[in-house]
């Protein structure tokens, strides 16, 4: 055997578990769950389950979701992105100092989080409410929007600035012409990363929502804990996954492709 | 050449309780070309900076055509500045780089096209207007740098280090470029290295600083043949510099023998320090000479040796083009012109014995002045 061969099939060892993994755990439950989207109880071939999601009170429970998974990533934008310059212009020991107070809270438990924001909802006098769950998913997703914005910050070079300044620009033109579209990159892979789970998540909205309104994620555990009907479930999964994948595409056409930005991509 | 542009009054400044710049005064004509010369930390590129606008002095004033600039921003400065690491912006390509300050400042798209092409074939990219900037080359960043910051139109343009990232040859290129550049263009250039050779061929005058403080302004002829002090001899080229007594005017003893020199003006028996350069020393027979001594080391330099000699254990270089064996007993002829008279200064005794010199020592130190500054 050829020293050539030996290596190949050293670089097949390594990588059967991962293979074997995947096959069980990633593989195999997304054949399940395509296999249930066009099957009915019985086992039998039907388009029913798609179908199904057209009707008036399904469609709006997914506008419902993409709309308040678009406000709340709007919202982290509006919130992490200055909070990520800010962080960058800091001291090393203010930078920890930050970076340690965002991070606190993601080290909570996810359920006794949630449950806090809902106290806190309701002494500010807005529980359950679309605000409420947009609050809520702003709170555990805001990291995730700011640590790429803040790393794509933090690798500019600070003469870049001073070289717009002095070729004439103000303060606030500098940040317009340059900051913004050299940070896009990590905009666009905190857009990403902030997105895709809060348009799948469910027990933020159920809880901070009050089940006032049903988003895509509830609708989904419903059909699966409670009726057990997953073939619907199923066939909403398919098409949650649809959604995620077409606004990722949508979203790398505003980064180019060698850039880091596209960090799920 | 006359009409001062620029001035510089009394200007000092501190970062976290280290004086940078300490009572710096200097002024700029129009149209000259000026180089802040200095090791690492002496405080040239703060003292560009303050021109620039970056850094606001603690005490002192920056006049521009005797308007005072403190309070002025960078945006509206006449200067322009170009930057060591070049800070082209990389998600523009050259044709927008250079067209940058224009747009800034509303230009129309007519007389953005005029200038970019004028600029670009002035640093001969003529044909990269739709490159990106991560394709060129050092050399090639460095000149769409150029381009970028004179399309703006400035009276001053402001060199920080600019030729530091380029090979040896295509600084030299560059060098000469910039010359060029800046007559063609009529302006004042205001360049920082810590290149003396870069320094001398290319100034009209030379701005000596160290700790902070300006040590000498001339011509680089002024600053080369009459050092005001062991550290600009020291840092200008190679001097062996000596512990002597003005004896009277036109007479200096040092190493045991009484020199006739140019030099007056000092106390009679004044402590001084004597610089003589390398090249300024003629080798003769030990009959023939002023000086003895035995020669401990020869490096073949291409033009010339450079040999070691031990004079009465003080270590002298000099520069001959005659091999001399290492071991050889040899005479020194020095010409009264050749020999330089300083008053005694903080720098006296630092500089000026090759006793420790070697080629590697040299280098390492070089490479360290490389590293930083600021």
């Amino acid at each position: 055997m050829s020293r050539r061969g030996g290596r190949h099939l050293l670089q097949k060892l390594i990588s059967a578990p991962y293979i074997v993994w995947s096959v069980i755990f990633v593989v195999f439950p997304l054949f399940m769950v395509i296999y249930y989207t066009f099957t009915d109880g019985n086992g039998k071939f039907t388009m029913s389950n798609l179908a199904e999601l057209g009707t008036s009170e399904n469609v709006s429970v997914m506008m419902i979701s993409i709309a308040i998974a678009l406000i709340a990533t709007v919202a982290c934008l509006v919130v992490g992105y200055p909070l990520a310059y800010l962080i960058s212009k800091m001291s090393n020991s203010g930078r920890n100092a930050m970076m340690l107070l965002m991070m606190l809270p993601m080290w909570v438990n996810f359920v006794i989080r949630t449950n806090a924001i809902y106290i806190l909802t309701e002494a500010l006098g807005f529980s359950e409410t679309y605000t409420a769950a947009v609050v809520g998913m702003v709170y555990n997703f805001l990291p995730y929007m700011v640590l790429p914005i803040y790393s794509a910050i933090s690798k500019l070079d600070n003469s870049l600035f001073e070289a717009a300044y002095d070729l004439g620009c103000t303060k606030f033109a500098v940040l317009r012409k340059v900051l913004f579209p050299l940070s896009m990159p990590g905009v666009v892979s905190g857009i990403t990363m902030v997105f895709v789970p809060s348009i799948s998540t469910f027990y933020i909205s159920q809880k901070l929502g009050g089940g006032m309104f049903a988003t895509v994620g509830d609708k989904i555990e419903g059909l699966f804990m409670l009726t057990n009907n997953y073939n619907l479930g199923s066939a909403f999964s398919i098409i949650l996954l649809v959604l995620i994948i077409i606004s990722m595409a949508i979203m790398s056409k505003f980064t180019t492709d060698d850039d880091e930005g596209g960090l799920l991509l | 050449m006359n009409n001062v542009l620029l001035r510089l009054k009394d200007i000092s400044v501190k970062f976290d309780n280290e004086q940078i710049l300490d009572n710096v005064s200097l002024e700029i004509c129009d149209k000259e070309f000026v180089t802040l010369l200095g090791p690492s930390g002496c405080g040239k590129t703060t003292t560009l900076r303050i021109i620039a606008g970056f850094i606001s002095p603690d005490k002192g004033e920056v006049y521009f055509d005797n308007a005072l600039m403190n309070n002025v921003p960078p945006h509206k400065r006449p200067v322009n500045t170009i930057f060591q690491k070049y800070a082209l912006f990389p998600n523009l390509n050259v044709y927008e780089n250079v067209a940058f300050g224009l747009r800034v400042k509303k230009a129309s798209e007519d007389e953005i096209r005029r200038t970019v092409h004028d600029m670009l074939s002035m640093v001969n990219l003529l044909g990269f207007e739709k490159r990106d900037i991560s394709t060129l080359s050092g050399g090639q960043q460095q000149r769409v740098a150029i381009a970028r910051a004179l399309a703006v139109g400035p009276r001053v343009l402001l060199l920080d280090e600019p030729l530091g990232a380029l090979d040896l040859k295509l600084r030299k290129d560059m060098q000469v470029e910039l010359k060029n550049i800046q007559q063609r263009m009529g302006i004042t250039f205001i360049y920082v290295t810590h290149d003396q050779e870069e320094a001398l061929s290319m100034s009209d005058r030379v701005v000596v600083m160290n700790d902070g403080v300006i040590q000498q302004i001339g011509t680089p002829e002024d600053i080369y043949n009459e050092p005001i002090n062991a550290f600009v001899a020291d840092f200008i080229g190679e001097s062996n510099i000596v512990d002597g007594v003005m004896l009277e005017d036109y007479k200096a003893s040092f190493s045991g023998h009484v020199f006739e020199c140019l030099d007056k003006g000092f106390k009679n028996g004044e402590a001084v320090d004597v610089v003589v350069r390398p090249e300024d020393v003629d080798v003769v027979s030990p009959e023939e000479g002023m000086l003895r001594g035995i020669v401990t080391s020869v490096t073949f330099k291409g033009v010339h040796f450079e040999i070691i000699v031990d004079i009465g254990g003080f270590k002298w270089m000099i520069q001959t083009t005659d091999f001399q064996p290492v071991g050889a007993n040899i005479g020194l002829y020095i010409e009264p012109d050749a020999i330089h008279i300083m008053k005694k200064s903080e720098y006296s005794g630092i500089y000026g014995d090759y006793s420790s010199y070697s080629e590697d020592f040299d280098n390492l130190s070089n490479a360290g002045e490389e590293l930083e500054d600021e």
